[in-house]
């Protein structure tokens, strides 16, 4: 293994990482806008992280900017989503959790 | 590297099963909708984990179809299919 490898492979055990909070998040917080939350930690740092990880081992430079198109989609979206979904919990009178 | 890429990705595949769990408690459809979101990022990852470990760059398209899709499902979900009588949320 290459010191690329390595820190590639580091790249991708952190982005793991990031997915498992986001999953735990989801399952253990208590309501709608806590689990939106979990769920932008993994759809940004987690796939960020691994498309990182991942672009270092590309064979093209074309396929490294496919990846990392791919991250930016999934950014701009999962942005909007969590942003829409918060809006219309609000407006649907879901109650923001109280201790 | 081979070995890394196709156990992460199974590692992922344990995260989704987990997440499963949610998407049948609910309580709320939102909740529900926030796993399937969750899911479809966990999908985009495993492709494109699954693309570098079996060398088949046509993967990748799929993960860039699966991470539009999302997006395009649940601005669909909050305009279209969200109903009005939300179920009572649990305080737990």
């Amino acid at each position: 293994m290459t010191v690329i490898d390595y820190l590639s492979a580091t790249l991708l055990i952190g982005g793991a990482i990031f997915f498992l909070a986001g999953t735990l998040g989801l399952l253990r917080f208590p309501d709608v806008y806590t689990r939106l939350h979990a769920l932008t930690k993994a759809d940004n740092l987690g796939l960020g992280l691994m498309i990182t990880g991942l672009a270092l081992q590309a064979e093209t430079w074309a396929s490294a900017g496919k990846l990392l198109l791919i991250w930016l989609l999934v950014l701009l979206a999962g942005a909007s989503v969590a942003h829409l979904i918060a809006n219309q919990a609000l407006r649907k009178g879901i109650r923001l959790w109280k201790r | 590297m081979q070995t890394l890429y196709f156990a992460l990705a199974l590692f992922l595949l344990f995260n989704l099963c987990a997440g499963m769990w949610r998407i049948l408690r609910g309580p709320s459809i939102a909740d529900r909708m926030l796993a399937g979101q969750l899911f479809g990022t966990t999908a985009v990852a495993i492709l494109l984990l699954l693309a570098q470990a079996t060398e088949s760059p046509a993967m990748r398209d799929v993960a860039l179809v699966f991470a539009l899709l999302a997006a395009v499902t649940a601005v669909a979900f909050v305009q279209r299919a969200w109903p009005d009588l939300e179920e009572k949320h649990d305080s737990d």
